[in-house]
């Protein structure tokens, strides 16, 4: 048994086997996995009696439940009207130059994903950031170097 | 005449009685007479749709399963808005003993709150508070759990259809109507969704009887409101205004000097231009969830209406055909006149396009998507060609 | 139930409560449009062409997604009516590939006969189709082509509801939204029993079979091969719908005369191999009822199912691949139909083998896939050299420039061209049980079915799943051990009938002896293959042809078909014997579910 196989078997105990577990289970993988691979789908799938196929296209509905494999840091900066009003593309492109990648990208060696999302509800204090579960406001370039450099150095 | 916005202070801090008592008096009450104080309150949902919840908890009382759930949606995802946001840190009891006197009320004993992704940090801190009420509900001898069902990411979810499909583990996509969640719901059992602000609303009009939280607003529009105020203001934020101003009289407080423009009710309301200031009552004629965005003169209404339309093009479920294309048409048709490719008359089919929308699309996204656009068109169209 | 009355266009109208508006518009002969309403399907409401004013609403009503109410005022045409329909027609033609002349289904669209009824054009709106779409060709049986779906998910509540695979979903969301699979893996991976019937419920081109009739005017045109076709029983009974003709009507006779014409070397009938599988078949249920009654040998699985249909073998090997050992071991008529073809005809004619090539005109999109099976070569070539759906021989003959009216009514050509009404009724649900009993009955007992004139009614009809009981009385004396034992026999169709069956069978509950499984709806009638559309009205009429051509035959019995015999004395020597087992039964194999 793989740890994916250990993990699907362990949510699906945890909450159940009828069909309204998919969303909890499928963000349990997300949490621990970052993404929902294949291997994880299919599982998931053979658990709940349902088929891949239905699985993806639940999965593929919801932006927080990715199918592509994402990086330690997910990065999601918010493109919602106040947020673009107040500066979110200077941002992005900062970012954008700091890891070398392109929003919907991953980092090579997996520690970030910059993606960009719609309103994340922080437009009066825009503009505004997740990364992973945690908010960040009032960005500027210069904050948003710090922030990705502290994790930077925490990952290297 | 200039006249302050009128604050209110009843959802956040006065009034600061716990909000476990309400519900612990709430339930010494007959259930018709909360429900009929409700009606007397002329309490509408806060979400955006505006229906009135003494109307839905009396057809949610009525209805006879084995099995009936109150849902308290949180998945506020309409951009510009956050006041859900700030209820659920600052004030959750109110909330949750709103969801617990909907439960007395319509006889359900399992309640959820839709809480959305974007809001995973509020999570820890709502258990606990659902913990709390847990040994309140024992004490009060009140057969109600409550747990938290976490969003996936999907402004569509916010429809409360799409709501319970997400729940059950299916795409977000709403669904035919009728049959409503009141008849037909989560798991096909009756469903109560009302928003986290109708709810804690619902707290404070028992608190208040309907008799004092009528005197608040105006006759078309009863009571308090939070505004989610943000764009180009120095007063950005949530507030807590009486319904029933006149946009001039908000610009004037929460503008910066410059304003052009606001939109309010979100992407999915409507955007008001300087000219109309002075002859529009905010909320009037539509209901709204309270986002207020400003705009001064410095922004492009043109880049305002494209991020709108990008992200409807991005957030429809995709099922019906006019919402499906319609968001795509509507994005690329403005794109195509502002680059010279389509004649700027081409705007005025784009316009009948967005009506054919409103008339045909499934569900309040689709359909509301005419709003803004006629609203910035009409009122902009020089942006949208130059 | 009770009853409510409304007024649609000013007409009242009385229905059961419940009804949707679209269906109370039918009773009184009110065309409204649809594109995602199929009445074989759940309700979607999501293309909204079929909008309609209710009076007193100010948005538009889909009237297939709404139930009609007492007092309720609709009507369905007026200005904001047709200005919203002709918007709604415009917006698919705007995502959709308009290469109609290049189109398959060009001419039996349904997108394309609205567009022209409401008269879209091309400059109303910009094109939104997304670029570079590639078609999926990777499937034997299925294409896919997303340039020209229209999202209105007809296939993935067929694949579903009636199904029950669920192979294809809807993905992704807003503009992103498209019909899919799992990860959006090519049709060839993924969990697809090839039925086709994602094909027979597609509005527009977005699926269709697998076409091979290049491949097949290419051999005609070699002097050097000789080109065998032959012909399901579905395909006599719906080819006609390709011609004009009203559904149900048979047109065996033109068939044959018109493959003849196009050059075919010999016209055979996939019958005989029908009643060859009736034969084969049905010794192999005696002898698995033998072994498991008298002998009580354990390892003898019980129920036996029938394996006639490979959309429903590749259904058991995915999701039942620990019960396959119920599947009969016969191939299905086709295959031993190209079996025999390249040994037993080719001997007989003096023909190299390698030289034949073997075509198989079925209702079907399986039998493609089928005939691609590694299993299939026990001739030593490949059996089957394809499969054609019914509606690919429609279009082979329009190729050919015959006039299908006209033509005279022609004979199949021999051998292997005879054979009886049991084979025929092959194409219904229930007719290869029908046609096992008439013929094991005969051989236990020595004398036929009783039910009046052989017409086993019981396993007759569309209900999903049928249940009869046969009992065997005054047996035969080397059959005494069956002396009054009752055979419990069913039959489904539509894979997710199969299921309930093969649930059954899986907890080692299933009362019966025999169970026949055809995986579309109505049996091969109503296959992936045939003339669009098939709904169950038009199974109905097919069915009645093929019952008819049934009672039109002077022999009705598998085991009297003289060819039969013939194959037998001068070839096969006994059913289930040597020569048999290597060309006539196969294995199956084990599939992942998932």
């Amino acid at each position: 048994m793989t740890k994916t196989n250990e993990l699907v078997k362990k949510l699906v105990e945890e909450h159940g086997v009828a069909r309204e577990s998919l969303l909890p289970v499928l963000q349990g993988i997300v949490k621990e996995e970052r993404y929902l691979s294949k291997e994880a789908m299919r599982d998931v799938a053979e658990q709940l009696d349902i088929s891949a196929a239905e699985v993806y296209g639940t999965a593929s509905f919801f932006s927080f439940l990715d199918t592509e494999e994402k990086g330690k840091y997910i990065i999601r900066v918010c493109k919602s009207i106040t947020c673009d009003m107040k500066g979110k593309c200077e941002l992005v492109r900062t970012m954008e130059d700091i890891l070398k990648i392109k929003v919907g990208q991953t980092t090579v060696g997996k520690r970030f994903s910059l993606l960009e999302t719609n309103c994340i509800g922080l437009c009066d204090q825009g503009p505004a950031m997740l990364i992973n579960d945690d908010y960040y406001t009032k960005l500027t370039p210069v904050k948003v170097r710090e922030i990705l450099g502290d994790l930077i150095r925490k990952t290297s | 005449m200039t006249n302050i916005p009128k604050k209110a202070d009843i959802l956040f801090s006065a009034y600061s009685v716990e909000p476990y008592q309400i519900l612990k008096d709430a339930m010494k009450r007959k259930k018709e007479d909360i429900i009929q104080e409700l009606l007397d309150s002329g309490l509408r949902g806060r979400g955006g749709a505006g229906f009135p919840t003494g109307m839905k908890w009396k057809f949610g009382a009525a209805e006879k399963a084995d099995q009936k759930y109150v849902i308290c949606n949180a998945d506020e995802g309409e951009p510009g808005t956050f006041k859900d946001k700030k209820l659920l840190t600052d004030v959750p009891r109110k909330t949750i003993s709103g969801m617990a006197i909907c439960a007395y009320v319509t006889g359900a004993t399992k309640g959820f709150i839709y809480l959305r992704a974007e809001y995973r940090y509020l999570l820890a801190s709502l258990e606990k508070e659902i913990e709390v009420f847990e040994q309140k509900a024992k004490e009060f001898g009140l057969d109600f759990e409550i747990k938290i069902f976490m969003g996936a990411g999907a402004y569509v979810c916010g429809e409360e259809t799409a709501l319970i499909e997400s729940m059950e583990g299916k795409r977000g996509e709403p669904r035919n109507k009728p049959p409503y969640p009141i008849q037909n719901g989560y798991l096909g059992k009756p469903t109560i969704v009302n928003n986290v602000e109708t709810l804690a609303s619902v707290s404070m009009v028992c608190r208040l009887g309907a008799e004092e939280y009528k005197k608040l607003g105006t006759s078309d529009q009863k009571g308090s409101k939070l505004f989610s105020i943000s764009g180009d203001s120095p007063k950005e934020g949530v507030h807590e205004l009486e319904l029933g101003m006149k946009v001039s009289d908000f610009v004037t407080e929460y503008g910066d000097g410059d304003t052009k423009a606001i939109q309010v009710g979100g992407v999915a309301g409507y955007c008001i231009p300087r000219k109309k200031f002075e002859s529009t009552i905010i909320g009037e004629g539509q209901t709204t969830g309270g986002s207020t965005l400003i705009f001064n003169s410095t922004r492009s209404m043109y880049r305002v209406l494209h991020n709108y339309l990008d992200f409807y093009a991005e957030e429809s479920c995709g099922q019906c055909t006019p919402c499906r294309v319609g968001c795509q048409q509507l994005l690329k048709g403005i794109e195509a006149v502002k680059a010279g490719t389509k004649p700027p008359k081409y705007l005025d089919q784009l316009m009948k396009l967005s009506n054919t929308m409103n008339l045909t699309s499934k569900c309040g996204l689709g359909q509301s998507v005419t709003n803004s656009f006629t609203t910035i068109v009409e009122n902009f169209r020089e942006e949208m060609i130059f | 139930m009770t009853n409510i009355t409304l007024k649609i266009d000013n007409v009242d109208v009385t229905v059961e409560k419940g009804t949707s508006i679209l269906d109370a518009a039918k009773k009184v002969d009110i065309r409204i449009p649809t594109l995602c309403h199929h009445e074989d399907l759940c309700i979607a409401g999501n293309c909204r062409i079929c909008v309609v004013e209710q009076i007193g609403k100010h948005t538009l009503t889909a009237s297939c997604a709404t139930p009609a109410e007492d007092g309720m005022e609709i009507k369905t045409s007026s200005p904001k009516i047709r200005k919203a329909r002709k918007d709604i027609m415009s917006l698919l033609v705007s995502e959709h590939n308009t290469q109609c002349t290049t189109c398959y289904r060009s001419t039996n669209c349904e997108l394309q006969d609205l567009a022209a009824e409401y008269n879209i054009d091309n400059e109303t709106y910009l094109s939104v189709l997304k670029p570079n779409l590639e078609i999926d060709k990777s499937s034997w049986s299925i294409e896919k082509d997303d340039s020209k779906c229209i999202r209105c998910q007809r296939c993935v509540r067929t694949c579903a509801d009636i199904q029950g695979v669920n192979a294809l979903a809807v993905t992704e969301k807003g503009n992103e939204m498209r019909v899919s699979t799992f990860m959006h893996l090519t049709m060839n991976e993924i969990v697809c029993t090839n039925c086709g019937q994602c094909i027979t419920h597609c509005p527009t081109g977005a699926l269709t079979e697998r076409r091979y009739y290049d491949e097949i005017w290419d051999a005609i045109d070699d002097p050097d091969k000789h080109v065998v076709v032959n012909t399901a029983p579905s395909v006599r009974v719906a080819l006609g719908e390709m011609f004009g003709y009203e559904v149900g009507t048979q047109v065996t006779g033109q068939m044959v005369t018109a493959l003849k014409k196009m050059g075919f070397d010999a016209v055979l009938d996939t019958d005989f191999a029908a009643d060859l599988t009736i034969i084969e078949e049905g010794h192999e249920l005696l002898a698995r009822l033998k072994a498991a009654l008298v002998d009580k040998d354990p390892n003898i699985k019980l129920p036996m199912i029938t394996s006639c249909s490979p959309g429903w073998v590749k259904f058991i090997e995915h999701m039942y691949p620990n019960h396959l050992g119920h599947l009969s071991t016969c191939k299905s008529p086709q295959q031993m139909f190209g079996a025999a073809v390249k040994t037993y005809y080719a001997e007989k004619k003096g023909i190299d083998p390698s030289k034949i090539v073997c075509v198989a005109g079925m209702p079907c999109a399986a039998k493609k896939y089928e005939a691609n099976r590694p299993e299939m070569r026990s001739s030593g070539y490949q059996d089957i050299d394809a499969g054609l759906t019914t509606r690919e021989i429609g279009h082979m003959i329009k190729q050919s420039g015959l006039d299908f009216k006209d033509l005279e009514n022609g004979e199949f050509d021999s051998l292997m061209g005879e054979s009886t009404g049991a084979g025929v009724i092959f194409g219904a649900t229930g007719g290869v049980m029908e046609a096992a009993l008439r013929t094991v009955y005969a051989v236990i007992t020595g004398r036929p079915v009783p039910f009046e004139r052989l017409n086993i009614t019981p396993v007759r009809g569309l209900k999903g799943i049928k249940e009869a009981g046969i009992k065997f009385e005054n047996c035969l004396p080397e059959y005494s051990w069956l002396e009054g034992v009752e055979a419990k026999v069913a039959i489904a169709h539509g894979l997710t009938n199969a299921r309930v069956i093969m649930d059954e069978v899986a907890a080692g509950t299933s009362p019966y002896h025999f169970i026949e499984i055809m995986a579309c709806p109505g049996g091969c009638i109503g296959g992936g293959g045939q003339p669009i559309p098939t709904t169950d009205a038009v199974r109905i009429k097919r069915t009645e042809a093929i019952y008819k051509e049934d009672m039109e035959k002077p022999i009705r019995m598998s085991h009297e078909n003289p060819e039969i015999t013939e194959i037998y004395e001068k070839f096969l020597k006994a059913p289930l014997g040597e020569k048999s087992h290597k060309l006539l039964h196969t294995k199956y194999r084990t599939r992942k579910r998932y």
